[in-house]
């Protein structure tokens, strides 16, 4: 009987789990009224709620486009925080529609985990911060260091591999959450905190004094960070990629949320195109044809979602380096809507 | 005795055959289809999940298998009992979390144990400072959840360690090992040739003192006369491994730690989250097994006592010899439940990065190979199993224990 019950248990607890969502989350979101959207646990800059509960940040203004290309309303959003850990879990389960989380898109996952990633709104690499006091000017100089990073991350491997290619020794203190990580950096349990780039200067802003710890040169990755869905939903896999596009694309025309009324007047085709006076680019993805426009209009194009969240200007300071769109030096690029 | 109209009645019927019940009352049918509903049940539930899993993995394509094991797992640990690196594959990564498991799991129920007993004993002390102390002790320890313990170990008391470059112990020059934020670098034990000799030692003398105190169990029986028990096993275990390990020229040295640029290194690190870890699961559980071991000593009559005072036992005897045999029936059980919910916290080490079973395995293992169901079968199960071994382990020690009617 005992054995009974465990197994009937051990089901049910299963079968709940296991339950997935059906393969067109269009509908479902249709249905449910608003976009179910997993999130970090508080990344400023990237995803970070403030006082009142109000999530905002590069990461976030994806799922925001997306809301706003389906409903016309970027508010139709809500967030699940989620640690490295849990993210790929929470998206196959169907717990979340979207996963924009700084995640960074690599092969195995891609292939592997039953997921696919609908383009890169962030190109990071991963580096080093250290204390001033230790006087340390290169990673290659961390022999026999402790480093402290998030489990469930590519930093790990990444970590992993530079000490082992350089021959250093090292202590490997992996944590589940970046609020941990921070913790235990700051007590002093280890010397190095390694993240992403980008991650780290958001991450330093939670230290005790940010000012005596300084980012050291090597970036030893790339981390093509974007929103990632499940496999095997192309459509909805198509409106997050052509959302997302769509603000690239929008900073290319020049079309910012201040203009887009008056852009839609405008004679350049491709403005025509992207805003839905011209074509019907809406009804091949099943959402209305003004989406671009509600994206541009609700959450601005992707240099005014950069510049808002993580740029120079703001805490962060982070300049669009590789960032910056193809045109301006920089990979940003977005296939065109035509 | 009068015959009434019932008794005709019954009569009656007795000659006709047994009143006809409907089959619904019948318990033959009755439980026979209560089980085969049961076990329909049963079969539709294993069914469902075994469907539905697979259907959901080929909806995601991906596929189902144990394969993944041997593939290389990529990342490093901080703490592993076994040969591991980054080459090693996802099953050394499964052995090095159930190893870490088991190490915190078993140096915590010792730990908890003794401490339980003691503070359990202590309650009921007739001092009135000691049975405070310990009331104070138990309420505090299981009324806030233990994962603030570990926090508060973790970041709270360990944070009032020096840093890593200043540790203690530097006046002694190492030969403790550093105490810092980042461990307790001890020094590291390193055999030498002609160890095995005191290893096997040791292991004869806990052979022969199995044997020595069943003879002289025996023999008091026999004779009455009472045999130095103790003495003799402790020269057994103690002394005659100590004398061989001098007389082969002390085959054992020590590596010492050195203070280099990022603090010490070398020796053997004791990780500071293994400290947090073992000491926040173990006060935590010994609060609880205190209050198992008053229980178990109050539930024993009060004439236990009195009949053991009056026979001139002192009260150290009367507590060793009468009372805690009896308690211990009582004690058992409920114990047994301590330490299986000791193993099983030990997965909150997650929160603190202690590399043990769910953190290294169900955690990072999962994430970088993608195979959630598997790798969560696996866990379960070997919680499962250790959970098992624990119960029976502690079944075998009751039944030894329980009271054998003459």
């Amino acid at each position: 009987m005992k054995a009974k019950l465990l197994s009937a248990a051990f089901g049910a607890a299963l079968s709940v789990t296991a339950v997935n969502a059906s393969a067109a989350t269009l509908d479902d979101v249709k249905s449910k009224g608003f976009i179910q959207c997993g999130v970090s646990q508080g990344l400023p800059g990237f995803s970070q709620p403030d006082s009142s509960g109000n999530w905002s940040g590069l990461d976030v203004d994806v799922c925001r486009a997306v809301a706003a290309a389906v409903f016309g309303d970027a508010g139709k959003v809500k967030y699940t925080p989620l640690s490295a850990k849990e993210r790929f879990t929470a998206l196959s389960s169907g717990e979340i529609d979207i996963l924009s989380r700084n995640t960074t898109w690599t092969a195995t996952r891609d292939t592997q985990l039953g997921l696919n990633f609908a383009g890169v709104n962030y190109y990071d690499g991963q580096g080093f911060m250290v204390r001033k006091e230790l006087g340390v000017s290169s990673a290659l100089e961390l022999s026999g260091a402790s480093v402290c990073t998030q489990t469930g991350t590519t930093t790990e491997i990444n970590a992993t591999d530079y000490f082992t290619v350089n021959k250093m020794e090292y202590e490997l203190v992996a944590f589940e959450k970046n609020d941990e990580v921070v913790a235990a950096y700051d007590s002093g349990r280890c010397e190095v905190l390694t993240s992403d780039a980008s991650q780290l200067y958001s991450l330093r802003l939670k230290l005790t004094d940010p000012n005596v710890h300084v980012v050291l040169p090597e970036i030893i990755s790339k981390e093509p960070l974007g929103p990632v869905v499940r496999q095997g939903d192309d459509q909805w896999f198509n409106i997050v990629r052509w959302s997302f596009s769509a603000m690239v694309n929008a900073e290319e025309l020049g079309v910012t949320s201040e203009n887009v009324d008056e852009m839609k007047k405008s004679e350049n085709p491709g403005i025509k195109r992207l805003l839905g006076v011209e074509g019907n680019f809406g009804e091949g993805l099943g959402i209305p044809n003004e989406w671009a426009y509600n994206i541009v209009k609700h959450v601005g194009n992707y240099g005014e979602s950069f510049d808002k969240h993580v740029g120079p200007e703001t805490s962060l300071g982070i300049a669009r380096g590789v960032n910056a769109l193809w045109s301006k030096g920089g990979v940003m690029y977005a296939p065109p809507i035509r | 005795m009068t015959v009434d109209t019932d008794g005709v009645n019954a009569v009656d019927q007795m000659e006709k055959g047994p009143q006809k019940t409907a089959f619904f009352n019948n318990p033959k049918i009755r439980s026979s289809v209560i089980q085969v509903l049961l076990i329909g049940i049963l079969i539709y539930g294993v069914w469902s999940l075994i469907s539905n899993t697979a259907a959901n993995l080929s909806a995601q394509s991906k596929s189902f298998g144990f394969g993944f094991l041997d593939n290389a797992s990529g990342f490093d640990v901080s703490q592993s009992l076994i040969e591991y690196s980054r080459a090693s594959s996802f099953w050394t990564v499964y052995q090095v979390g159930l190893l870490n498991t088991l190490l915190v799991a078993i140096t915590g129920i010792i730990l908890a144990t003794l401490v339980g007993f003691s503070i359990g004993i202590a309650r009921l002390s007739s001092n009135w400072i000691v049975s405070r102390a310990a009331y104070w002790y138990v309420e505090a320890l299981r009324n806030i959840p233990l994962l603030l313990w570990i926090f508060i170990f973790y970041f709270g008391v360990l944070r009032l360690l020096p840093s890593k470059r200043e540790p203690l112990g530097t006046s002694l020059d190492g030969a403790l090992g550093y105490l810092s934020i980042g461990g307790w670098i001890a020094p590291k034990p390193v055999a030498g040739d002609m160890l095995w000799l005191t290893g096997l030692a040791v292991l004869f003398g806990i052979v022969a003192s199995f044997i020595v105190s069943s003879w002289a169990k025996k023999r008091q029986m026999r004779t009455g006369q009472q045999f130095p028990t103790l003495y003799v096993i402790l020269g057994l275990i103690i002394g005659l491994p100590a004398a061989l390990f001098i007389v082969t020229g002390l085959p054992l040295s020590f590596e010492y730690p050195e203070i280099g640029r990022f603090g010490a290194r070398g020796g053997m690190p004791v990780l500071p989250e293994f400290i947090a870890l073992l000491t926040a699961l173990s006060i935590y559980t010994s609060a609880f097994i205190a209050e198992i071991v008053r229980a178990g000593i109050l539930a024993i009559n009060k004439g236990q006592t009195e009949a053991s005072h009056a026979l001139g036992l002192r009260p150290g005897p009367t507590l060793n010899l009468v009372i805690i045999p009896q308690a211990l029936r009582v004690i058992i059980p409920p114990l047994t439940n301590q330490f299986l919910n000791l193993t099983k916290n030990s997965s909150l080490a997650v929160a603190i990065a202690y590399p043990e079973l769910v953190s290294i395995f169900a955690g990072t293992a999962l994430n970088q190979s993608g195979r959630e169901v598997e790798i969560i079968m696996i866990t379960m199960a070997t919680y499962l199993t250790l959970s098992l071994l624990t119960s029976t382990f502690m079944n075998w020690y009751n039944n030894r224990m329980a009271l054998i009617e003459r």
